[in-house]
C-alpha cells in the first residue's frame, strides 16, 4: 500500500517538475509547480511528517508561489525570453547531478544506512511538531540561529533594494 | 478489507453530513444577509418568494444554474474553469478538521469513531492554515484568465491582500497554541471546558479564575485579519464594485459565479468556526458541565454543546454582516498599512507578552 502511493508521488513530482520547465506559458508553469509543492507534501504525510507536509504547503504553495504567479502575471514575458543562454551551463549541472544520482544508486548496496537521531517509535509517542521543536531547540539550535541570521540579512537586503527613495545618508 | 471499506463509508457519510450543513448554512447565510441588511437600513428585504422571503435562496441558486455559461472572448478557458473550482475546494476542505461536538467516540459495527469531527489531525490548525492560503489562487487565476483589466486589478489586489492577513492570522493563533501545547483543534476546545472565563480570549488557569494569560488582542487581531481575508467589507477592496466594476469575478456568470459566491459563504463560515473553537471554547458552554448532563441525560448533552458551537458560530456570522452594513470600504494603502504597521506589531507582542506568562505561571 505504502509502495503504490510512494510510487504515485514520486511519479506526480517528477512529472510535474519536468513540465515546470517544458510549459511555453509561465502561469501553467506555476500551476504545475503547485502540484509538486502538493504532492511533495503528499510524500512528507506518508513518512508520518504531518507538520512537514502542512509547513511545506503554508510556506511554498501558499507564501512563495502566489509571489511568483504575482511577478509572472505582471511581467507578462514574452515566451521566448524564458531562456537566454543558459542551455550548456544547465547540461552541466544535469549531466553532474544525473551522474551522481547513477553512483549512488549504484553504490547504496555498499554504504550502511546513516544512523537516526530518532526512531520512528519515539517521534509517534511524542507527536511530530513536539519532536521537530525539540531537536531544533536543542541539538540543532546553532544552526537554527544562523539560518534565521542569514533570513535577517536576506531581509535587510530586500528592504534596501525595495526602497528606492532611501535618501542619501547625511554626512557628518 | 471489510473494515478499511467500513471506515471510508462512515467518512464518506460524516463528509456528506458536514457539506450538507455547510451548503444549507451558506443558503440560510444568503438571505440572512439580505435580511440583516435590510433591517439596519430600515428596510424589509427580500418579501417577495416564499412568506417573508425565506424561499429567496432557492430562488436564487436556480437561476444562477439556469444562467447562461459565458467565457469572454480571449479568456484562457482551461484557467477560467479551474478557478473556482481552486477557490471552492480550499473553502469546503477545512471543515475536516473542525469539531462541531464533544470529543465523544461511537462504536459502529465494530470501529470506532468520532462522530463530531471527521477527521481529528495533530496539526489541525496547521492544516486551516494550508489550505485558506491555498483560496487565494483561485481569486488570481479567475482574475488573470478573465482577460479583463478589471480582474486582473482585482486579483492582484486580493493576492497583496491574502498575503499580508494570512501572516496576522498565523501569528494570532501562535498564542492559543502556546497556551494548549496542541495543534489539534479537538485537544484546543478540550483545554477551554470549565466556564467563560477558561475560554482562551480570558485565558484564565484551568484551577483560577483570574485571566492571566489572556487573549484578546490576538483574537482582535484574529477576527479582523479574517475578515480580511474573506476579502468582505471593509476590507473587500479586491471586489470594490465603484473602481472595479465587481473584481475578480467581473466576467463570471451562471454556476461559475455561483462557485466564488458559495466559496465566500463557505470561508466566512470557516473562519467563524475556527475562531469560536480557538478563542470562545468551541462546543463548550459558558458554564462548568451542561444542563442536560446535570439533569441525568448525559446521552442527551451533546445536543446542548452543539447548540453552544453553532450560537457562537452564528455570532461571528453576524458580525459579518453587522460590519458590512456599519463601515465604508478602506483605501488600499490604508490597508496595507494598518495590516503591516498595526496588526503585524500587535500580534507579535502578544506572542512575546503570552510566551513570558506562559513560561512564569504555566498552565
Amino acid at each position: 500500500m505504502e509502495q503504490i502511493f510512494f510510487f504515485y508521488f514520486a511519479f506526480v513530482i517528477a512529472a510535474t517538475s519536468v513540465l515546470v520547465v517544458a510549459m511555453r506559458n509561465p502561469v501553467y508553469s506555476a500551476l504545475a509547480l503547485l502540484i509538486m509543492f502538493f504532492h511533495v507534501a503528499g510524500l512528507y504525510v506518508t513518512l508520518h511528517a504531518e507538520f512537514l507536509a502542512a509547513v511545506q504547503i503554508i510556506v511554498y504553495a501558499g507564501a512563495i508561489l502566489v509571489l511568483y504567479l504575482f511577478v509572472v502575471m505582471l511581467l507578462n514575458l514574452k515566451q521566448d525570453d524564458r531562456y537566454h543562454r543558459q542551455w550548456p551551463m544547465a547540461a552541466a549541472v544535469g549531466v553532474t547531478l544525473f551522474v551522481e544520482a547513477i553512483i549512488l544508486t549504484v553504490m547504496k548496496g555498499w554504504t550502511a544506512p546513516l544512523a537516526a537521531t530518532g526512531t520512528e517509535t519515539t517521534i509517534g509517542e511524542a507527536g511530530n511538531t513536539e519532536a521537530i521543536g525539540d531537536v531544533l531547540y536543542s541539538t540543532y539550535l546553532f544552526p537554527f540561529e544562523v539560518a534565521s541570521l542569514i533570513l535577517l540579512v536576506a531581509m535587510i537586503g530586500a528592504i534596501v533594494l525595495a526602497k528606492k527613495d532611501l535618501g542619501e545618508p547625511t554626512e557628518s | 478489507m471489510t473494515e478499511l471499506s467500513l471506515r471510508l463509508a462512515v467518512s464518506l457519510a460524516q463528509i456528506a453530513a458536514v457539506m450538507g450543513i455547510v451548503m444549507l448554512t451558506v443558503m440560510i447565510l444568503t438571505l440572512a444577509e439580505r435580511k440583516v441588511l435590510g433591517w439596519m437600513q430600515d428596510r424589509m428585504g427580500p418579501m417577495e418568494v416564499g412568506p417573508y422571503g425565506i424561499l429567496q435562496p432557492i430562488a436564487d441558486g436556480l437561476k444562477l444554474f439556469f444562467k447562461e455559461d459565458i467565457v469572454p472572448a480571449g479568456a484562457n478557458k482551461a484557467m477560467f474553469t479551474l478557478a473556482p473550482i481552486l477557490a471552492m475546494v480550499p473553502a469546503m476542505i477545512g471543515f475536516a478538521v473542525i469539531p462541531f461536538g464533544p470529543n465523544v467516540t461511537v462504536d459502529v459495527f465494530g470501529i470506532t469513531i468520532k462522530p463530531f469531527v471527521i477527521s481529528d489531525i495533530n496539526i489541525g490548525v496547521l492544516y486551516i492554515l494550508a489550505f485558506a492560503s491555498i483560496g487565494a489562487y483561485g481569486i488570481i487565476l479567475g482574475g488573470w484568465s478573465s482577460n479583463s483589466k478589471y480582474s486582473l486589478l482585482g486579483g492582484l489586489r486580493s493576492a497583496a491582500q491574502v498575503i499580508s492577513y494570512e501572516l496576522n492570522v498565523g501569528l494570532a493563533i501562535v498564542g492559543v497554541l502556546l497556551l494548549s501545547g496542541s495543534l489539534s483543534l479537538v485537544t484546543i476546545t478540550q483545554a477551554q471546558a470549565g466556564g467563560f472565563w477558561h475560554w482562551f480570549i480570558w485565558g484564565a488557569r484551568p484551577d483560577g479564575f483570574f485571566p492571566i494569560h489572556t487573549q484578546i488582542f490576538a483574537f482582535v487581531v484574529f477576527v479582523i485579519s479574517a475578515v480580511a481575508e474573506t476579502n468582505r467589507v471593509p476590507f473587500d477592496l479586491p471586489e470594490a464594485e465603484s473602481e472595479l466594476v465587481a473584481g475578480f469575478f467581473t466576467e463570471y456568470s451562471g454556476m461559475r459565479f455561483a462557485f466564488f459566491f458559495i466559496a465566500e459563504y463557505a470561508n466566512m463560515v470557516l473562519v467563524s468556526c475556527v475562531a469560536a473553537s480557538l478563542f470562545l471554547g468551541g462546543w463548550n458552554a459558558p458554564y462548568p458541565g451542561t444542563i442536560l448532563g446535570y439533569a441525568g441525560l448525559e446521552q442527551l448533552a451533546w445536543i446542548e454543546n452543539v447548540a453552544w458551537f453553532t450560537l457562537k458560530v452564528y455570532m461571528f456570522l453576524f458580525l459579518f454582516f453587522w460590519l458590512r452594513a456599519t463601515l465604508p470600504r478602506l483605501r488600499y494603502d490604508q490597508l496595507m498599512r494598518f495590516g503591516w504597521k498595526v496588526m503585524l506589531p500587535i500580534a507579535l507582542a502578544n506572542i512575546v507578552v503570552t510566551a513570558i506568562t506562559a513560561y512564569f505561571f504555566p498552565r
